[in-house]
């Protein structure tokens, strides 16, 4: 008896120093950033025009990615999990692509697509002629760039979400009368709300930790293009190291309190449920 | 009625092929029949779950083998009984109601079943034998012409699913409706069928 408390104790004190560990590194990555920054230089940062640009185009970006991610992520998600369809091996690896990918050829990637003469025609020219969109280096392109990336892992959680929920409460949904979009509408979907949930935060914080395909795609122009994670590079690459730091506690701040949104809505969902 | 007419059922490497079935109307009968011979399959085949590649299927004289499982009029219990999460026991007994756009009150389907004091619960939150109720409630709402049942009390102990059985008597005794039922309880068969079938490699006894 003695023996099996002792080797509880010792598994209890493994796992708290190993998660314990990380912990401890992301603690002090966030201690040192603090240390290191100049004090009040945070407010004085908040005050210019131009950070302030940045966090409002970063917060305003990720959600519209997000979105956009959820939106594919949620029929992409259910198709892979309940449908066998000729080449779905194909899709299956083609969205995970800009899982594996370096973000920065997402970025290049995409302007070579937006600026590649296909018929003589280049889609940026043909949006910009007929809609009147201009898409890269502008905010469209900030959006895209972060949408590229993140969609792949909001399709990932969506699919294990759909791979969790039981299809035979669809399937007797159908019995009951329901035509299949009904049974997905009122049956499967309200199961997945958390998986949603988890979906759209994971997209979000993707969005704001994009960088690389940001940079080429959209640039890193000052009140036009410019979200927080390029600011920090603008500041690095001009050797601000003290206002690089402390933007990225400007970041660090914005996302605990949209993550912590988040984790509430996802906690008042469970109470209801 | 049910009539099943020389269908054939293929999934994968799984065949079964030729079975004729026919059950009376208000007829009760148990399928019996050892794991993997294909008694789920043939329950999926009415319901509409499982295409049928040979054969006819027909309920109280309508041919429904290319009909959609809405269309078909049947009432499905799986063995896993498969009760909506998200949902009230009142949302699953008013469910295929709603969908038919005739909402009536369930009231009174709930109180003969014994789960009227259970209508604003989740379903998560019940007994075992609750949730039998809950899915047996369900798939009578809408009044079905039949009534398919997959094993649906085999996780019960002996005392609810004598409860179940006791049920599944006035059931039948109320709608008079066809009734399908999966087991591996010959007792179970014995007490509550008016015929036992056996299907034992592809054929139907």
């Amino acid at each position: 008896m003695f023996s099996g408390c002792f080797k509880d104790k010792a598994f209890h004190t493994l796992l708290a120093l190993l998660g314990g560990s990380y912990v401890l590194l992301v603690v002090l990555l966030l201690v040192a950033d603090v240390a290191y920054a100049p004090a009040g230089r945070m407010g004085e940062l908040m005050a210019k025009p131009e950070i302030r640009f940045a966090v409002q185009l970063t917060l305003f970006s990720c959600t519209v990615a997000a979105v956009l991610s959820l939106l594919v992520a949620v029929p992409l998600g259910y198709v892979l999990s309940r449908h066998r369809f000729p080449l779905r091996w194909l899709v299956d690896a083609l969205v995970e692509i800009p899982v594996v990918l370096p973000p920065l050829v997402v970025g290049l990637s995409l302007l070579i697509l937006f600026h590649l003469p296909i018929n003589g025609v280049r889609l940026e020219d043909w949006l910009r002629e007929h809609l009147g969109w201009q898409i890269t280096y502008a905010v469209p392109a900030v959006i895209l760039a972060q949408f590229a990336v993140a969609g792949a892992f909001a399709v990932r959680t969506m699919r294990v979400t759909f791979d969790q929920i039981n299809p035979r409460a669809e399937q007797v949904a159908l019995t009951l009368g329901c035509s299949q979009a009904q049974a997905f509408w009122h049956v499967t979907l309200p199961q997945a709300r958390r998986g949603m949930l988890a979906a759209f935060t994971i997209a979000w914080a993707r969005s704001l930790g994009e960088f690389g395909p940001i940079l080429v795609f959209a640039g890193a122009t000052r009140m036009r293009t410019e979200v927080l994670s390029t600011t920090v590079f603008l500041e690095l690459s001009t050797g601000n190291l003290e206002n690089a730091v402390s933007v990225s506690l400007v970041m660090v701040v914005v996302a605990l309190l949209v993550l912590l949104v988040l984790r509430w809505l996802g906690v008042e969902q469970r109470v209801k449920n | 009625m049910i009539e099943l007419r020389d269908i054939t059922i293929q999934s994968g490497a799984f065949r079964l092929a030729n079975v004729s079935l026919t059950l009376a109307k208000g007829e009760y009968a148990a399928l019996m029949g050892k794991t993997g011979q294909g008694k789920t399959t043939i329950i999926e085949a009415i319901c509409g779950l499982r295409t049928v590649t040979q054969g006819t299927i027909t309920i109280d004289g309508q041919d429904v083998t290319l009909l959609p499982p809405a269309q078909r009029g049947v009432g499905y219990v799986p063995q896993d009984l498969a009760l909506f999460p998200t949902m009230t026991v009142r949302g699953n007994l008013a469910f295929a109601l709603r969908i038919r756009r005739k909402p009536r009150a369930v009231d009174e389907l709930a109180g003969w079943l014994g789960i009227a004091p259970l209508l604003d619960r989740k379903v998560t939150m019940l007994s075992g034998g609750e949730a039998q109720r809950t899915a047996l409630g369900r798939a009578l709402s809408f009044e079905p012409k039949v009534l398919l049942l997959d094993e649906p009390f085999s996780a019960l102990d002996d005392e609810t699913r004598s409860e179940m059985h006791r049920l599944m008597r006035e059931v039948r005794q109320r709608t008079g409706v066809t009734v399908l039922h999966i087991t591996h309880n010959r007792s179970e068969a014995t007490a509550l069928a008016d015929r036992v079938i056996t299907l034992e490699g592809g054929l139907v006894h």
